[in-house]
C-alpha cells in the first residue's frame, strides 16, 4: 500500500469515528426543546429590562429636565 | 479702550498669570475625566477583544496572529502597552477570544482553522480544537451550568460544539449557505445562532429549530446577541441596520437605524439594559 491510500484510510477512519460520536448523541424531541425554550424565556422575562422596560426614574438615558427655550 | 478697567491691585501681568494657571488647572481636571485607555497593537486590525471575568484585564488580538492580555489600571500615568503579554500564538489571524470562567484561561479562534485554550500565566497551550476545514470566525462559551463546552463557527459553513477538556468535537451543524460569521450561545437548553440568515439551533435536540429572515433583508448579518431573557435577538447587518427578532415567534419586532456603514458587532450589556453596536462608520452607539 502506498502513502496516499494509507493516508486516505486514516482520514476515512477518523471521519467515521467522529460521525459515530455524533450519531451516538442523545437527542431530545423538538417539542420538548421548544417547550423548555419557552418556559426559560417566560421565567426570565421579568428580569429582562429590554422586554419590560425600565422605570423612567431609573433610566440614566432619559432627559431629566424639560427643555428650555432660551 | 475696548476692555473694562482693571480692578484695584490687578495688573495686566497678574491677570495673564492667573489665566495661565487656570488653563492648566482646567486641562488637569479634564484629564482626570478622560477614562479611556488606548493600547496600541503592532498590527492593523484588532479583531477580537474580551474582558476578563474579574474586570481587571482585557484580551485582544487580530492580524498579529496573537492574542495578548493587558492588565487594567486606574492609574492614568501607567503605560498599559508595556504590560501587554502575548498569550495565544496562532499561525493566522485571531478572529475571536473569550476568557473561560476565570482570568486564568483564554479561548481563541483563528483563521488558521483551529480554536485553542491557553493558560494566561504561562502562555502554554492547554488544548487545541481541530475539525474546521477553513477559517474559524467566531466562538462563544456555553453558560457554566451546562458544562465545559463552547461553540465555534467558520468559513467551512459549519458550527461545531466542543468539549473544552478533551478537545473533542461533540456536535456539528451544517445547514448554512455561506460562512458562519457569529455564533452565540445564550442559555440552557443552549440554542445558538449562525448568520447571514440567522439560524437558531437547539443543542439538545441537535437540530435547527428556527430561521430569522425576511425577503426584504438581502444583506448578511455580521453579529448577533441575545437579550437577557433570550427572548429578543439583536442582529447587526451589512445594510447598516440592526434587526430585532422575537426568538420564540420568529417575527421581526423592530429595526434600529442610525449607523452610516455596516455593523461589525452588537452586544447587549451585562445588566441587559442596553445594546451597543459597533460599525465601520467609526462609531459605537448605545441603544437603550
Amino acid at each position: 500500500m502506498n502513502m496516499s491510500t494509507s493516508n486516505n484510510i486514516a482520514q476515512a477512519r477518523k471521519l467515521v469515528e467522529q460521525l459515530r460520536i455524533e450519531a451516538g448523541f442523545e437527542r431530545i424531541k423538538v417539542s420538548k426543546a421548544a417547550a423548555d425554550l419557552m418556559s426559560y424565556c417566560e421565567q426570565h422575562a421579568r428580569s429582562d429590562p429590554l422586554l419590560v422596560g425600565v422605570p423612567t426614574s431609573e433610566n440614566p438615558f432619559k432627559d431629566k429636565k424639560p427643555c428650555i427655550i432660551l | 479702550m475696548a476692555c473694562q478697567g482693571l480692578q484695584k491691585g490687578e495688573t495686566l501681568a497678574s491677570l495673564k498669570k492667573e489665566s495661565e494657571s487656570l488653563k492648566k488647572k482646567l486641562e488637569e481636571e479634564r484629564g482626570k475625566l478622560n477614562d479611556e485607555h488606548g493600547v496600541t497593537l503592532p498590527c492593523t486590525w484588532v479583531m477580537a477583544c474580551a474582558y476578563a471575568p474579574s474586570g481587571c484585564a482585557v484580551a485582544c488580538g487580530g492580524l498579529d496572529n496573537k492574542c495578548s492580555v493587558v492588565p487594567l489600571s486606574l492609574d492614568r500615568n501607567e503605560n498599559l502597552a508595556a504590560k501587554k503579554k502575548p498569550v495565544a500564538m496562532h499561525t493566522n489571524y485571531v478572529s475571536g477570544c473569550s476568557f473561560t470562567n476565570s482570568d486564568m484561561q483564554l479561548l481563541t479562534s483563528s483563521g488558521d482553522g483551529t480554536c485553542a485554550l491557553w493558560d494566561v500565566e504561562s502562555g502554554q497551550l492547554l488544548q487545541s480544537f481541530h475539525g474546521h476545514t477553513a477559517d474559524v470566525l467566531s466562538l462563544d462559551l456555553a453558560p457554566s451550568e451546562t458544562g465545559n463546552t463552547f461553540v465555534s463557527g467558520g468559513c467551512d459553513m459549519k458550527a461545531n460544539v466542543w468539549d473544552m477538556r478533551s478537545g473533542q468535537n461533540i456536535q456539528s451543524f451544517e445547514s448554512h449557505e455561506s460562512d458562519i460569521n457569529c455564533v452565540n450561545c445564550v442559555f440552557y437548553p443552549d440554542p445558538f445562532v449562525g448568520s447571514p440568515q440567522c439560524r437558531f439551533y437547539d443543542l439538545r435536540a441537535d437540530r435547527e429549530v428556527a430561521v430569522y429572515q425576511k425577503d426584504s433583508i438581502i444583506f448578511g448579518a455580521s453579529s448577533v446577541d441575545f437579550s437577557l431573557s433570550g427572548r429578543l435577538l439583536f442582529a447587526g447587518y451589512n445594510d447598516y441596520t440592526i434587526n430585532v427578532w422575537d426568538v420564540l415567534k420568529g417575527n421581526r419586532v423592530s429595526i434600529l437605524f442610525g449607523h452610516e456603514n455596516r455593523i461589525s458587532r452588537v452586544r447587549v450589556s451585562p445588566d441587559g439594559t442596553a445594546l451597543c453596536s459597533a460599525s465601520w462608520d467609526n462609531s459605537l452607539r448605545i441603544w437603550a
